[in-house]
C-alpha cells in the first residue's frame, strides 16, 4: 500500500516536471522565433506581475472574476457539461448591473442599489445560462453550440447598447458608456488597488462551492450524473433537473464576475468587459484537473502571467498575447503528458 | 439595373464566401470521418499569419498557401493525435488550440502588422468571361473562387462516389463495424483530420491574401471559424448543403453592410451576429422535426414539410468519441 502510494507520487512528480518541461520549451521556442530574447521576456512577466504590492493588487484584480467563473465552471464540468457559454453570461451580468446602476443612480441610497445591481447580475448570467441548458435538454441543441451561438448575441447586444440607447451623448464609440459616479463604485479602502469585499466574496465563493460539491444534494447529484447519466436516472434522479440547476449556478457566478467587471475595474460598461476572461477560466479549471483546491493558485498565476505580459510591449518589442499562449500550452502539455500516461499504464 | 446588381450580388457572395468554403469543406470531411476539430478559428489566424509573413518574405503565393496548408495539417494533427491516439477529449484539446493559436498568430505576426504584402489577383477565364450578361461579373475573379467552387463538386463526388468516401463514412458513423471490416479506422480518422486541417489552413491565407488582404490586430478573420463549424452543423453535414449555408451566410453579410447604410447607428458586428440564432434555430428545429409524429403533424402544411425535409441531417453518429482500437 505504501509503496503503491509511493509510485503514485512519483509518477504525478514526472507528469507535472513533464508538463512544464513540454510547455516551456515549446513557449521558448515561439520567443525565440520572434527574435527577441526569453530570459528577459519572463523576467519582465514575473517583475510586471508580484514585483510590488502594487502589482499584486493588480493581479488580484483579475484574480477575482478568474475565481468566480471557474468556481461556476466546476457544477458544469462535475455534471459533464462543457459550458463554453461562460462568456456570454460574464457579459449578460456585465449589462445587467449596468441596466440597474443607470435607473437606479436617480434613485438615491448606492449601497441598496449596489447590491441590487449584484443580484440582477447573476440573476441574467443564470437565464443566459439557463438557455443554453434549455436548448441543450429540450432543443437537442449541443451546449457547446448553444452556448457559443449565444456568446455572439450577447457580444450583439453590448454593442447595439452602447452604440444605441447607452451611447455618450454626442459621442459612441468603443470606448463605451458614460462612466458611473464615485458612489457607484464597489466600495474600497484608502489605499488599496484591490477592494477587500471583492476579495473576501470570491474566498466566499470558494469555499461555498467545496462545501456545496462535498456535502449537499446538488453536490452529489450533479457527480452521479456527470460520472453516469443513464444509471443515475434509475435511480430516480431526473439528469435534464439537475443540469438546468448546474447551469443556472455556474451563469449566476459568471454574471457576478460581469457585475465586478463593471462596479469594481471599469466603472462603465465596455465592449470587451469580459476580458475573455470566461474562456480562460475554461483553462483554469481542466488545468486545475476539475478540483477546487488547485483554482485558487491557478487562477493566480494566471493572472499574473496577464498582468505581467502587458510590460513586453512596453520594455521589448513583443505582443502581450505571450500569455495566452504560455497558458495554452500548459493546459495542451498536461492533456498530452496526461493521455500519454493513461496510455502507457493501460498497456502495462 | 436591377439585372445588373443581382449579378454583382451573385459574383460579391461567390468571391466573399471562397476562404469560408475551404474552411467548410475541410471541417465537413475532418468531422464525416468522427473527428471534430473545434480548433478552427485559431487555425484560421495562425495559418493566415503565416501566409501573410510567407508571402511578404518569398513573393511567393504558391509557397504562402503550402506554409498556410502546413499549419493547418500541423494544428489538426495535434487535435487527432491526442484525440486519436492518447484518448482526449477532442473537444477539449480543440479548444485549447482556438484560444493558443490565436495568441501565437497575434504574438509571432506583431512585426509584420499594417504592412502592404502581396495579394492574389483577378484571373479571368477566356472565352467564358466574354458570355454577355454573366461573363464579365462570374467568371472575373480570383482563382481562390473558382477553386472554391470546384471544390464542393470535388467533395461531395468524393464522400458519395467513391470507395475511399464509403470507407471514410463508414468510419464515421461506426468505426468497430468499419474496423471488423478491414479498415484501419483510426489511420482513416487521422488522414481524414489531416486533410481537413489543410483546407482549413488554405482558409486563413485566402482571407490574409485575398479576402482581407494583410495582417494585424485584429485581422479581420476573427471568429470566422465559429461560423465555419456553425455552418458544417447548419447544413447537416452534408457538402452542399453545407456550401448552400456558406453562400447564405455571404449573402446575410453582404446585405448587412447595405443594411448598415439604412440603420447607421448600429455596429457592423451586430449583423456578423446573425448566423448564430440562425444556427441554434435549425439545430432545434432539425431536433424536433425528428420526434415521431412531427411529419403527421407537418402533412397539412407543405411548405414546413419541405422545410423539414430540406434541413433534416444526423451527425456522424461516432463524431466526437475516442475510438479505442483493441
Amino acid at each position: 500500500m505504501q509503496r503503491a502510494k509511493g509510485i503514485e507520487v512519483k509518477s504525478v512528480v514526472v507528469q507535472v516536471a513533464a508538463t512544464l518541461a513540454l510547455a516551456f520549451s515549446f513557449t521558448t521556442v515561439v520567443v525565440l522565433l520572434s527574435g527577441e530574447p526569453p530570459l528577459a521576456a519572463y523576467g519582465h512577466i514575473v517583475a510586471g506581475s508580484v514585483g510590488s504590492w502594487l502589482k499584486v493588487a493588480q493581479v488580484l484584480r483579475v484574480w477575482v472574476p478568474l475565481v468566480l467563473c471557474s468556481c461556476g465552471l466546476l457544477y458544469t464540468f462535475q455534471i459533464g457539461l462543457w459550458n463554453i457559454g461562460v462568456e456570454g453570461q460574464v457579459i449578460l451580468g456585465a449589462i445587467a448591473a449596468t441596466a440597474v446602476l443607470r435607473w437606479g443612480a436617480a434613485v438615491g441610497a448606492p449601497t441598496g442599489i449596489l447590491s441590487l445591481s449584484l443580484l440582477a447580475a447573476m440573476g441574467c448570467g443564470g437565464l443566459w445560462a439557463l438557455a443554453a441548458g434549455i436548448l441543450k435538454t429540450r432543443g437537442g441543441v449541443n451546449e457547446i453550440f448553444a452556448g457559443l451561438g449565444l456568446n455572439f448575441v450577447a457580444v450583439g447586444i453590448i454593442l447595439w447598447l452602447i452604440f444605441g440607447p447607452w451611447k455618450r451623448p454626442g459621442i459612441a464609440s468603443m470606448s463605451g458608456t458614460e462612466p458611473f459616479a464615485r458612489e457607484l463604485w464597489l466600495p474600497t479602502v484608502a489605499g488599496w488597488r484591490i477592494s477587500p469585499y471583492a476579495l473576501a466574496a470570491a474566498l466566499g465563493v470558494l469555499v461555498l462551492t467545496w462545501w456545496t460539491l462535498k456535502y449537499t444534494r446538488v453536490g452529489l447529484a450533479c457527480r452521479a450524473i456527470g460520472r453516469n447519466p443513464h444509471a443515475s436516472f434509475l435511480l430516480g434522479l431526473r439528469p435534464d433537473r439537475w443540469m438546468l440547476v448546474a447551469m443556472m449556478l455556474a451563469g449566476g457566478l459568471a454574471g457576478l464576475a460581469g457585475a465586478y467587471q463593471v462596479l469594481a475595474v471599469y466603472h462603465r460598461l465596455i465592449p470587451a468587459i469580459s476580458s475573455n476572461y470566461g474562456y480562460l477560466s475554461l483553462l483554469v479549471v481542466m488545468l486545475a484537473n476539475y478540483r477546487w483546491v488547485w483554482i485558487p493558485p491557478i487562477a493566480f498565476f494566471f493572472a499574473a502571467l496577464n498582468v505581467g505580459s502587458i510590460q513586453l510591449p512596453m520594455m521589448l518589442q513583443m505582443d502581450s498575447s505571450l500569455a495566452g499562449v504560455i497558458q495554452g500550452s500548459l493546459v495542451l502539455a498536461t492533456l498530452v503528458v496526461h493521455g500519454w500516461a493513461r496510455r502507457r499504464q493501460r498497456a502495462s | 439595373m436591377m439585372e445588373l446588381s443581382f449579378q454583382v450580388l451573385m459574383a460579391g457572395v461567390l468571391a466573399g464566401a471562397a476562404p469560408l468554403i475551404l474552411a467548410t469543406m475541410g471541417e465537413t470531411l475532418t468531422e464525416k470521418a468522427g473527428v471534430i476539430n473545434l480548433s478552427l478559428d485559431g487555425t484560421i489566424l495562425l495559418s493566415a499569419m503565416t501566409a501573410f509573413v510567407v508571402a511578404y518574405e518569398s513573393h511567393s503565393l504558391i509557397l504562402a498557401f503550402l506554409a498556410a496548408g502546413l499549419v493547418g495539417v500541423m494544428v489538426a494533427a495535434v487535435v487527432a493525435g491526442a484525440g486519436i491516439y492518447l484518448g482526449q477529449s477532442q473537444v477539449a484539446v480543440g479548444f485549447v488550440l482556438t484560444l493558443m493559436c490565436r495568441d501565437l498568430a497575434y504574438f509571432l505576426g506583431n512585426p509584420y502588422s499594417r504592412l502592404q504584402g502581396p495579394q492574389v489577383g483577378l484571373t479571368p477565364l477566356p472565352f467564358l468571361k466574354d458570355i454577355p450578361g454573366l461573363g464579365p461579373v462570374l467568371f472575373q475573379q480570383s482563382w481562390i473562387t473558382y477553386a472554391s467552387v470546384a471544390l464542393i463538386a470535388a467533395t461531395w463526388a468524393f464522400i458519395y462516389r467513391t470507395r475511399w468516401g464509403l470507407e471514410l463514412r463508414a468510419v464515421g458513423e461506426h468505426p468497430h463495424a468499419a474496423y471488423a471490416r478491414g479498415i484501419n479506422a483510426r489511420r482513416v480518422q487521422l488522414t481524414y483530420a489531416l486533410v481537413g486541417g489543410f483546407l482549413v489552413g488554405l482558409a486563413g491565407a485566402a482571407f490574409s491574401l485575398c479576402t482581407k488582404p494583410g495582417w494585424g490586430r485584429p485581422q479581420g478573420a476573427e471568429g470566422m471559424g465559429w461560423i465555419a463549424l456553425a455552418i458544417v452543423i447548419f447544413g447537416g453535414w452534408e457538402p452542399v448543403k453545407v456550401a448552400l449555408g456558406t453562400y447564405l451566410f455571404a449573402l446575410l453579410q453582404i446585405l448587412g453592410i447595405s443594411l448598415q447604410g439604412v440603420l447607421p447607428s448600429v455596429p457592423t458586428q451586430v449583423f456578423q451576429v446573425a448566423p448564430f440564432p440562425l444556427m441554434i434555430f435549425t439545430l432545434v428545429f432539425m431536433h424536433l422535426s425528428q420526434r415521431p409524429g412531427a411529419e403527421r403533424w407537418a402533412a397539412g402544411r407543405p411548405w414546413l414539410l419541405r422545410l423539414m425535409r430540406l434541413l433534416r441531417g444526423t451527425a456522424p453518429r461516432a463524431l466526437g468519441q475516442p475510438y479505442r482500437q483493441e
